[in-house]
Formats: C-alpha cells, structure tokens, sequence
C-alpha cells in the first residue's frame, strides 16, 4: 500500500495515521528492525526509520544519542538499507536521514536500494525545496516520494512553495526547535495548519514534540498524521513495552465518539 | 571576476548554498536581505570603521621581518600583523562586524560557537561592547583545554555553555549553537566565526575580514611601491585567508594557503580537507570536508585548535579547483618550529595557527629567491598556545 492509499484509508475511517519513528542501529541494528516489526504491529500506519549521520542539527539529545550508539555500532546507510531489504513490514517505509551520508552513496544507487528496501518515501531536513530540483527528478522517477518540512517561520510563500513540492505527505515541524518530547503543543498551531490546507491537498504529518496520547487526539481536528520519535527512542532505552506504547498512541489517532458507539 | 562571487543562491562555483533546516531558512533570507541594507546604510558604515580605528586598532602593522628575512636567505618576508588587533587575532574583525549587524536587525541575543576561544572572546568582546547578551558554544574537551579563554569570556559577561555531545569540539560546538538558532531564531543573531556555514554567511564573514587584504595592498604600495609577489596565510574554516586574499584575487601574485597537517597527510591524524578530503555537506553549506566512507564526518587533529575542523570555507573549495589559489599543509612539527624560530628572531610569538602560514612561508621564501616579497598574516598572537608549546617541546 501506497503512502497515499494508507491516507485515505484512514480518512474514510475517520483516523489519523500514526507514523512512530526509530533510529536504524538503535540499540542494535537485529533489535531495531525487531523494533521497527513491533510498532508496525501493534498500530504504526507509516513507519519512518532514521538512517544515522555524525552531525544531526534537525535532531535534540534523544535522537542524537541513539545516532552515536547506531555509529558506533558500525551502522551505516548501506546495511541499514540491506537489512531492511530482508524484511517487510506491511506498512509504508519512510527513510530520514541528512544529505552528507544519502549524497555520498549516490543518488542512482540510493534510489535503488531504497526500493529493493520496500521504502517509499524519504526525509531530508537539510534539504531546503530551493536545493532539491535533482533529488525530486531522482526520486520521481523512483517513484519515491520526496516529503518536504514546514516550519512555524515559514513564509507564506515558502509554505505555497514547499506544498507544490511535497510528495506523500507534507510534515509540519510543530515547534520552533529540534527535535524532542515537550509538554505542550505550540498555540499557533491550528492557524498555521489552516493556512497550510488553504493552499494544498496534500495530507499533514505532525511532528517535533510529540510524546503522549493527549497529544495526538488533540491533533485529529488539525492534521492527518501524528509523528512519535523521542518518546519511542526513550522507551527503548528503559526497556517499556513497546507494543503497549503503539496501542496506545494509536488509539488516541481514533475517534473515541464512534468507538463509544459502537461497543 | 573572481571578487564578484557567490552568486545571489550563495554559490561558488559548486559550493556554498544554504542546506539547512527548514526552520532556519526564513531567517536566512532576512540576514541576507538585513547586510545587503546594512551594508550601504551610510551611519552603520562609519561606525563600522570608527570601531575598527579606534577600537580594534585598525590598521594593523605591515611588518618587514628583517632579521627572519636575513636567517631565511631567501624573499623579502612581511608579516601582516593581526596579532595586534585587539583582543589578539582577526576574529575581532567580524564579531564587531556581525554584532553591529544584529543590532541594526533589532537582535540583542547573540550566540557564538569556539574553538579555541578566539573567535568566542572576539564575539564577547564585541558583546560587552555594544550592550548584547553573549552565549558562546564551545566543546567540552575544549573548554578543559583553554580554560584561560573560558575565564576571558565569562569575565567579559558572556556565558559559556559546555557542549558534550559528538567529538566534544568545534565541529559539535556549531552543531549546539544551530540548534540553539533554531530553538531561537526569532530573537537571536548567530555569529559564525568563519567564512562557513550557509550563505550568506561565508559572503558576510568574507566581507568583514577583507579589510586585512585591502589595507595590506596599501601599505605595500606606500612602502614598496609594487605589491608582493605571493601571500601565504592558514586556512581552517578559512576567515583569515579569504580575508587577506580577496583584494589581491584579481591581481598577478601567487597565493597560498596553508591547512592544518596535524601528525602528517599520510596519518588519519590532521585536519586538511583540500589536501585529503572530499566533497560533501557540513554546516550548511557544500564544500570539501574530511570523512569516512559511509560519509560520516571525521574527528580532526592539529596541535593548533583554531584549525581543527574537519570543514573548511566554500570559497576556498572553489579557488582551489578553480586553481587560482594552491593549497598545501605544514604538519604540527612544522608549526611549533616556526613558533619558536619567530619567538627568538623576531620577538613576536605567533599563534600556532598562523605559525602553519609561516612555515610554509619560510620555505617559499627560499624557494623565490631575494628579489621577491612573500606576504605572511599573522593572523594572531600566541600567547593562549603557551601551555601546548611547553607541553610539546
């Protein structure tokens, strides 16, 4: 299934997707594929796998860790891409990870490796829409999609830019900063995703901040999808049930009314 | 023309650009936008200047190194001496630049990474100057290893924020002070210390350090009536060099720039990414860079901190494959000789780093032969090296 169909899947059963992510390599590159299995078990609809980089600016200290673990555990783009290769996870795969590493492998031979991997989208936060002309012609005719980022100091024009651009999903960084659990999400963000539908179809993924279910239901109203990275990072580090985690968080993408309803 | 570059997407040639974060873009354009004004807003200009004069101390000596110039037996030998700039190196030259930038843009909060701690006691000093709060980013190996330029920034009212994540040195000191710009962009002016990072950073920094090229082609001609015949200066990031070099790009004299050499080329030991590197993406921008295969940026060494830095300044890569600047390495020994041989003949103790310039110099000069002039900036001063110097001779 497409990015794109598992959107409208959800749609027509009034979900949101959840798009749990996790750093490939983190602890272990056999345990984070175990990882990835689970949360796309037990309520992931897209899963997004973080491919490790030296110097990630975009991520806070949670991520940052679980890349330096991944490194010095030897894990690099390509074995990530050839043990994911031997999995199949049922859900859409979504890599991210920064242009130094994916630039340096090659772009033709990225594009193919990340289709022999079942992944079907790809994230690069530092990779402005300005500087992605030959990344989206690559990943086009990959048939990749190419997602883009908005920021809350996005102009407009940028925001109608990027929008044009984005394929699968656009991802709205909820806060200004980095990536990392915070308590509240930011107050502007229903106008801000109002500003963003005004101009483009493209679904909304949700990201940066968020940690816990509340958060999540809160964002049925706004967004179409709700990504969860620092909070899984952090449950793996203590060992918690991930299954539950997932379940939980997946719950809170439903619309409890009609649950109510129909129990 | 060479001087016309980057181009207004912030290019040399293949390198430069702006590969950040979405979130730091908006503020980009805006920076951009704010110098372009800034710098022909005529009250900001003379106050620029009024600083460099009077505060700063510009302009900086030319220098003939008679007695060194004699020992060598070879080209005329003169020192641009930055060392004398206040606060002792060139850094001072773009944080006054940059900090009267931020409070033209209506931006109090000012963050800084350092190395050494050169360019972080520059951007303080600056700070303390014209009234903005300072946070300085700096490596945790680094603030152990200068803890003399720690207690300099403190006292100049700054706050240093110990960065332990990553290689705990400059490479992960400007990883912290991004994600802080992008946690705080909407009140906060990152002063970069080098012609690095996104455009139009590497423009900008460029532009405030170019004054030491502009004055050197004065006061050659007041002094000897032709220009020299080749300029040597040290490139980490770069600042110093592209300073210097830039008024003489379009002129017929040889230029040099010198990287870090570290324990030699041969070793994974240095820190010269135009010598060995590759290209690749650091810090916003593309440019030559030393990593592993899988891309993962590597760990520097030199003894000379201000120089290691697995990155180095996009304008650079592109005079380097353009050909019009040659770049080689003097390795650590090298530096910490040429230290010395200045120190005892001349009485001016230089900074390990422009001590990597002038030993390549001393060799270029023999090889020149009398007759001819080599330019050499001596960037800064040595006395924060002491304890290393003592330590490895």
């Amino acid at each position: 299934m497409t990015i794109s169909q598992t959107f409208e899947r959800l749609r027509s059963q009034d979900e949101i997707a959840l798009i749990p992510y996790m750093t490939a390599g983190f602890p272990t590159l056999r345990k984070s594929i175990d990882h990835l299995e689970t949360v796309a078990r037990s309520g992931g609809d897209i899963i997004e796998v973080g491919i490790p980089f030296s110097d990630p600016v975009a991520d806070g200290p949670t991520i940052q860790y679980a890349s330096q673990v991944a490194l010095e555990n030897g894990v690099t783009l390509a074995k990530t891409l050839d043990a994911l290769s031997h999995v199949d996870l049922g859900k859409p795969l979504v890599a991210m990870s920064y242009l130094n590493p994916l630039t340096a492998y090659g772009m033709e031979r990225l594009f193919d490796d990340l289709r022999a991997a079942r992944v079907t989208g790809l994230i690069i936060p530092d990779l402005p829409a300005e500087e992605a002309d030959d990344w989206q012609a690559s990943a086009e005719g990959a048939g990749i999609d190419l997602v883009f980022l908005i920021a809350p100091t996005s102009t407009s024009q940028r925001i109608k830019h990027i929008a044009e651009r984005s394929q699968g999903f656009l991802y709205y960084v909820s806060i200004t900063g980095i990536t990392g659990a915070r308590s509240a999400l930011a107050k502007s963000l229903p106008d801000r995703l109002a500003e963003i539908r005004k101009v483009t179809d493209t679904p909304i993924a949700v990201g940066f901040g968020i940690s816990t279910p509340e958060q999540v239901r809160s964002l049925r109203s706004y967004a179409d999808a709700a990504v969860v990275g620092s909070r899984i990072i952090d449950a793996v580090r203590r060992e918690e049930n991930l299954f539950d985690l997932i379940k939980d968080l997946k719950a809170a993408t439903r619309n409890t009314h009609t649950a109510r309803h129909e129990d | 023309m060479q001087t016309a570059l980057p181009d207004n997407r912030g290019y040399f040639g293949a390198f430069g650009g702006r590969y950040v974060p979405e979130t730091l873009m908006s503020a980009l354009y805006e920076l951009d936008d704010a110098y372009q004004r800034f710098k022909h807003d005529g009250p900001s200009q003379v106050r620029l200047k009024s600083l460099l004069d009077t505060f700063v101390g510009r302009p900086t000596p030319l220098y003939f190194a008679e007695r060194l110039t004699a020992h060598v037996g070879g080209a005329r030998i003169l020192l641009k001496r930055e060392d004398l700039a206040h606060t002792g190196a060139h850094k001072i030259n773009n944080a006054v630049g940059q900090v009267l930038l931020a409070n033209f843009m209506g931006k109090s909060r000012i963050i800084a990474e350092t190395g050494a701690g050169q360019h972080g006691v520059a951007t303080a000093t600056a700070c303390a100057l014209l009234g903005c709060e300072c946070h300085v980013y700096m490596g945790s190996e680094d603030t152990k290893r200068q803890r003399m330029n720690v207690f300099r920034m403190e006292l100049l009212g700054a706050s240093v924020i110990s960065v332990d994540s990553g290689s705990k040195t400059l490479k992960d000191a400007i990883n912290e002070a991004i994600r802080d710009w992008v946690t705080n962009v909407g009140t906060t002016h990152y002063v970069i210390g080098s012609v690095v990072g996104p455009h139009p950073y590497p423009m900008m920094v460029r532009d405030f350090q170019s004054v030491i090229g502009s004055e050197s082609v004065v006061q050659c001609l007041a002094c000897y009536e032709q220009l020299p015949d080749a300029v040597v200066a040290c490139v980490g990031g770069g600042s110093n060099a592209i300073g210097i070099f830039h008024a003489f790009l379009d002129e017929e004299v040889e230029l040099y720039g010198v990287e870090a050499g570290g324990k030699g080329l041969h070793t994974p030991d240095h820190a010269a990414p135009l010598a060995s590197g590759s290209v690749g993406v650091l810090h916003g921008a593309r440019s030559y860079l030393m990593a592993d295969d899988d891309a993962q940026v590597l760990s520097t060494h030199s003894v000379s901190a201000g120089l290691d830095y697995p990155g180095v300044g996009p304008e650079h890569a592109y005079l380097k494959d353009s050909g019009r600047v040659q770049y080689f390495a003097a390795d650590d020994q090298e530096a910490l000789e040429a230290l010395s041989l200045l120190s005892r003949i001349e009485g001016i103790i230089p900074a390990l780093e422009s001590a990597h310039a002038l030993a390549y110099a001393i060799q270029l000069a023999k090889r020149l032969g009398k007759e001819r002039t080599v330019l050499v900036n001596l960037s800064g001063r040595g006395d924060k090296d002491l304890d290393i110097v003592r330590n490895a001779v």
